[in-house]
């Protein structure tokens, strides 16, 4: 299995990333069927910066779990570097989400009591890595984002700008195909928010292929191409040709939140 | 996942929660220690039923004459008139297997000592009686070879009736008379207690078995021959034998069945401790069912564990935790606690049944068996009741733990 993984993502470089088909997803709450996904279709290149974006209940999360392999589709088709991802099972679903995505959430979602470098080995521990290099990739993943001086921290010790840094750490530790990040910017402050964006925008311009679902424009507009859901569709797939900096952004902001963040 | 990766977080998770996993282990150390404790004390009465049996003497055989057969009726064992000392002294002398043997009769009857009279049994044996038996003489001598031979009117008086004939004085000297005929006392034996049936060993005269036939009895024939093996493992070879000696002396065809018959002691002791066993088997079955206890709580505990931390196991998963890294997690977890437990379970066992023989006076035996059972019963507990919540685990689906709160 992983010898055709390797093969086929290999070949598939002139494959879009992600190629989604008539993609339905149909829940039953008690009696009644809830459409969350009513026939999707949509490609995803390498190298991309792309918003899901949508009102709740248009089915931007189902969609974004469908493609971080957490959930499956009713109907439909999911290719992720050429695999059918609907014919893969538990184990290799596992497999895929611990070598090719990396998860940001909302709520950070990091092990409490366990310090930020421990949270940031954990996809390691599932796949083969030494105890001497998953320090190393660990480390390296939190100077990426700009942490290497807390890696001892709990996460209790650090703020939630910090907290979703180490979360982002831990998406990157196994140099994953995409980052998905489901409301990175839901639980912070408008400030944090944007050097999160920011550190989103620099693993980018690095080739790293990004999807976020966000509800907020003001995100969006840091991203490179807009797809908005409604009702379990795709209403609109625009490309923004000039995203904002966040860089830029950051130096107009006024500097008394810049000390709340430190404190 | 590798197994030290495993182990570290099962100890870290428990860690997080260290009042709780003690409680959850008390139920195991409990159940252990019980089960330790129980199956010494249960195997400490054994053993000393064994002492009790084997004070008779661990490698004797008595050989004794065969039933009486008048008719259809058998009379019972040692009722026939087979045995003669002619065949005892046969066996000494073509039996290499056998070390020392001793002639037996026996009379009953009352024995008077001045004023003082007692009603006991009196056993005619050889000199080498008190060899076979271990048994040994407290204060005078034991009659000899020579008084044997001559039928000397000599005898040795038990404990007990020692102290009934002679309560002030020395018996040592004096004489005695048992039915009518005068014997001289050599000697008192040592205490030798109540055998495994209760009787009172000490209870009795020991006098040359040709003079109890020739003085006392009037019978010729013996009653029966104690007989001892030269060690314990060559009790088989001694009773074959002894069998192919006396059926040869006894011209019996190779179709007749014996006209004797042999005893061995190991029998003896085979059905008393029997019963010791049925009291250690009840006796720890009773404590293992709070091991079972002990198990229990910790599915209960390892439950609770698995809800409560139903978005880390989400949480894992989503970053590429296979089932079966949660349920080596969860399942290792459960054994830590029981593997833990088993060992405070042990130690706290065997410090109980020190206690119990120190204080209580009461006969207790740690054995390997023991604690190695014990020991393998809570690991299995561990696995058996750590199982369900660690597949209940395993099987999440990674989105529902994800966003469950």
């Amino acid at each position: 299995m992983s010898a055709d993984v390797t093969q086929e993502s290999l070949s598939s470089n002139g494959h879009p990333l992600i190629q989604i088909e008539h993609l339905a997803k149909t829940y039953l709450l008690g009696e009644v069927e809830v459409h969350a996904l009513r026939g999707v279709s949509l490609e995803i290149k390498r190298g991309e910066f792309v918003a899901i974006m949508g009102a709740s209940g248009s089915g931007k999360s189902t969609v974004m779990n469908i493609l971080g392999c957490l959930d499956k589709p009713t109907r439909g088709t999911y290719m992720l570097e050429n695999i059918d991802v609907g014919k893969l099972s538990r184990d290799e679903l596992a497999r895929i989400r611990n070598q090719k995505i990396g998860f940001v959430f909302q709520g950070f979602n990091l092990l409490s009591r366990t310090s930020a470098i421990e949270n940031v080995e954990l996809p390691l521990l599932y796949g083969a890595t030494t105890t001497k290099s998953r320090h190393e990739k660990a480390i390296h993943a939190l100077e990426m984002v700009g942490l290497a001086d807390r890696v001892h921290h709990f996460p209790n010790q650090l703020s939630g700008g910090q907290q979703q840094r180490v979360a982002i750490a831990r998406a990157l530790v196994n140099t994953p195909s995409i980052v998905l990040a489901d409301e990175p910017t839901g639980n912070l402050d408008s400030r944090t928010s944007v050097e999160v964006m920011g550190i989103f925008q620099e693993l980018n311009n690095k080739g790293i292929t990004i999807i976020i679902v966000t509800h907020e424009p003001d995100i969006a507009d840091f991203t490179k191409r807009q797809i908005v859901f409604r009702d379990g569709k795709i209403r609109a797939d625009k490309v923004n040709l000039s995203p904002k900096i966040a860089s830029a952004v950051l130096a107009e902001l006024p500097v008394i939140e810049d000390e709340e963040e430190e404190a | 996942m590798k197994i030290a990766n495993i182990l570290l977080s099962a100890f870290r998770a428990l860690q997080r929660n260290k009042l709780r996993s003690f409680l959850t282990m008390l139920g195991i150390i409990i159940g252990v220690a019980a089960v330790i404790a129980m199956l010494s004390i249960g195997q400490g009465a054994e053993y000393s039923v064994e002492q009790q049996i084997s004070s008779l003497g661990t490698n004797v055989l008595i050989v004794l004459p065969g039933s009486q057969q008048t008719g259809g009726l058998r009379v019972g064992a040692g009722t026939m008139t087979t045995l003669t000392d002619d065949d005892a002294q046969a066996l000494v002398r073509d039996c290499p297997a056998i070390a020392l043997i001793s002639p037996g009769t026996r009379a009953g009857g009352q024995v008077i000592a001045g004023n003082l009279n007692w009603a006991t049994g009196i056993e005619g044996t050889g000199p080498d009686y008190l060899d076979i038996r271990k048994w040994s003489v407290e204060y005078g001598d034991f009659y000899t070879d020579q008084d044997v031979k001559a039928a000397a009117k000599v005898c040795v008086l038990g404990k007990t009736v020692a102290d009934n004939l002679f309560p002030e004085s020395s018996p040592v000297g004096q004489n005695i008379r048992i039915r009518n005929v005068p014997f001289r006392v050599l000697g008192v034996l040592t205490k030798k207690g109540q055998n495994a049936m209760g009787q009172d060993q000490d209870d009795v005269i020991l006098a040359p078995y040709t003079t109890v036939t020739r003085r006392l009895t009037w019978y010729p024939y013996l009653r029966q021959i104690l007989v001892s093996a030269v060690s314990p493992a060559a009790i088989p070879v001694a009773q074959q034998q002894i069998t192919e000696e006396l059926r040869m002396r006894h011209k019996i065809a190779p179709y007749d069945s014996d006209d004797f018959t042999i005893r061995n002691q190991a029998d003896l002791a085979t059905a008393a401790t029997a019963t010791t066993q049925i009291l250690t088997i009840l006796l720890a079955s009773i404590a293992s069912v709070s091991l079972l206890v002990g198990g229990i709580g910790i599915m209960n505990i390892m439950l609770v564990s698995v809800t409560e931390r139903t978005r880390e196991i989400g949480i894992r998963m989503s970053v590429g935790a296979r089932g079966r890294d949660i349920l080596t997690q969860f399942l290792i977890e459960a054994l830590v606690l029981s593997l833990v437990g088993g060992i405070a379970g042990i130690l706290s066992g065997v410090g109980g049944s020190l206690a119990i023989s120190n204080f209580a006076k009461w006969p207790t035996i740690i054995t390997a068996f023991s604690i190695i059972l014990s020991f393998g019963f809570s690991i299995a507990i561990g696995v058996f009741f750590g199982f369900y919540p660690a597949r209940k685990a395993a099987l999440l689906n990674p989105i529902d733990a994800l966003r469950y709160e």
